[in-house]
């Protein structure tokens, strides 16, 4: 199918409308959601907590442990089959590795901080909302963290270079022309990548450029992240 | 060019730059990356001087000896006791350091202290790996039957207690009741079911309301309110 214009007449550096909260599941240490377009995600962070079993924990530093769930009604019609699976269980590591980079769990030796990221709804760029959402309920439940972290899809559709791509756009290859989908986060204050992962072929060019739009896009999403952090402790100062 | 970008008491979210220039000082929540002085944690910004730290908002309890805190005995050990502190870790209470009383070779130790007393200690050996040791001996450590606990947000406990003790006394003045508040986010409250009930209703707007502003004069307005009797914010007497 020829791809003159956006399915939803974004423009390509244009994100889907977002909507971020903080601190919206009472009961968790953290917790935030970070929905963009028909993409939702909720993450709830629990610990630093005793790791059990006893041979997972390391005595150097905490240890952080992300779950991706995609919920059973959440996706394109088909049922999502829950218990995790391959996907969920490789997701779950690169979000790991996606934060890692900016926390220190080095005052909580031997615990584990557990992550629970769920998506009521799906609409492709689901591991970067999951990301994104879950930096938020870190910085909620109190961790040092050297900076924030923001995800988003970028990806080629024919010939133009995309961001957060929809599952329309990841979905619209032709036989001649495949669809690059490369999900990125970024650290905004070193401008570092911290996840990178790509389905699809580009150019070298094209991988160059579609760094640089997520990393402009990865800025303007953290400002986002910033503002709903600021909403929930904002509201005056103390009479102590 | 130095020059602070943000004001004091300013809510901060781990990114922020605080301050441009090598004349600052970071301290605690705040970090240095070339010039520039960033947040690392969720807090309200206090600017001494060139002395920039964030008072955290939220975060668990970090263990720190002398902290007196509200634990309960989960295991009874060769020479001692392991007392919970509703925490990633635990403490070890220690025969010589849990009363002045004489306990003989082979006495049986569940008969001083069972499985589930809840005790207020003192904390006094905290290691690199969060083995911790506490202490009953002490003015005001003891033993706490009866009453009922409530768990609060650690970063909260010095609103709940409030400058010199005056959030504690004035509970205490409106409903009577006994209450005890550990730095680990424990607080014990023992009376009359009526006061103890307006005791936890207070002691959840107090952790609400916290990072607000004028949060004394509020706290006496309702519990004036729910009481119908006057409360004076006062320091707390000795032996209170």
């Amino acid at each position: 199918m020829p791809y003159p214009k956006r399915f939803d007449g974004r423009k390509s550096d244009e994100t889907r409308p977002i909507v971020a909260k903080v601190g919206i599941i009472p009961r968790a240490d953290g917790s935030a959601m970070f929905q963009i377009g028909k993409t939702t995600a909720y993450a709830a962070v629990y610990g630093p907590r005793t790791l059990h079993p006893k041979w997972m924990q390391n005595p150097n530093t905490g240890v952080l442990r992300c779950e991706y769930n995609m919920l059973p009604f959440s996706g394109h019609g088909e049922r999502v089959r829950p218990g995790g699976g391959r996907r969920a269980r490789e997701i779950g590591m690169v979000t790991e590795n996606a934060l890692l980079p900016v926390l220190d769990l080095r005052e909580y030796p031997n615990s584990v901080v557990d992550v629970y990221i769920d998506l009521p709804q799906t609409d492709a760029g689901t591991r970067c909302a999951g990301i994104t959402a879950a930096a938020m309920a870190l910085a909620d439940a109190g961790f040092e963290m050297k900076d924030m972290v923001a995800a988003v899809a970028v990806g080629k559709v024919q010939d133009h270079v995309l961001a957060d791509l929809t599952y329309d756009e990841e979905q619209n290859k032709t036989p001649e022309e495949g669809v690059a989908d490369i999900p990125v986060a970024f650290m905004p204050l070193s401008g570092k990548l911290t996840l990178l992962q790509m389905d699809g072929e580009v150019t070298r060019e094209d991988l160059k450029k579609a760094l640089t739009l997520g990393k402009e896009v990865c800025k303007r999403i953290v400002d986002i992240q910033k503002a709903a952090l600021r909403a929930k402790y904002a509201g005056g100062s103390d009479d102590e | 060019m130095e020059s602070l970008h943000m004001k004091d008491r300013d809510v901060v979210v781990p990114g922020d730059i605080v301050a441009t220039g090598m004349g600052f000082l970071p301290s605690k929540g705040t970090y240095r990356e070339s010039d520039k002085v960033i947040a690392d944690r969720v807090g309200l910004l206090s600017v001494e001087g060139k002395v920039l730290k964030v008072v955290p908002l939220t975060g668990g309890y970090a263990p720190k000896i002398g902290d007196r805190v509200i634990g309960q005995v989960n295991d009874v050990l060769f020479s001692g006791w392991r007392v919970d502190l509703f925490g990633p870790y635990s403490a070890v209470l220690g025969v010589k350091d849990a009363t002045n009383e004489f306990i003989g070779r082979g006495a049986n130790l569940a008969e001083i202290f069972g499985l589930g007393d809840i005790v207020v200690c003192k904390l006094i050996n905290v290691t690199s790996q969060k083995l911790i040791d506490v202490s009953l001996r002490g003015p005001g450590l003891r033993q706490l039957k009866g009453g009922r606990l409530i768990k609060v947000n650690a970063a909260k406990v010095p609103r709940i207690i409030g400058k010199d003790g005056t959030m504690v006394s004035m509970i205490k003045q409106a409903t009577g009741i006994n209450i005890v508040v550990g730095m680990n986010g424990m607080v014990w409250i023992d009376g009359t079911p009526e006061g103890e009930v307006v005791a936890a209703e207070t002691i959840q707007k107090i952790q609400d309301e916290a990072h607000l502003g004028g949060l004394t004069n509020r706290i006496k307005d309702f519990l004036e309110q729910k009481t119908g009797k006057k409360v004076e914010p006062r320091a707390m007497q000795e032996g209170e």
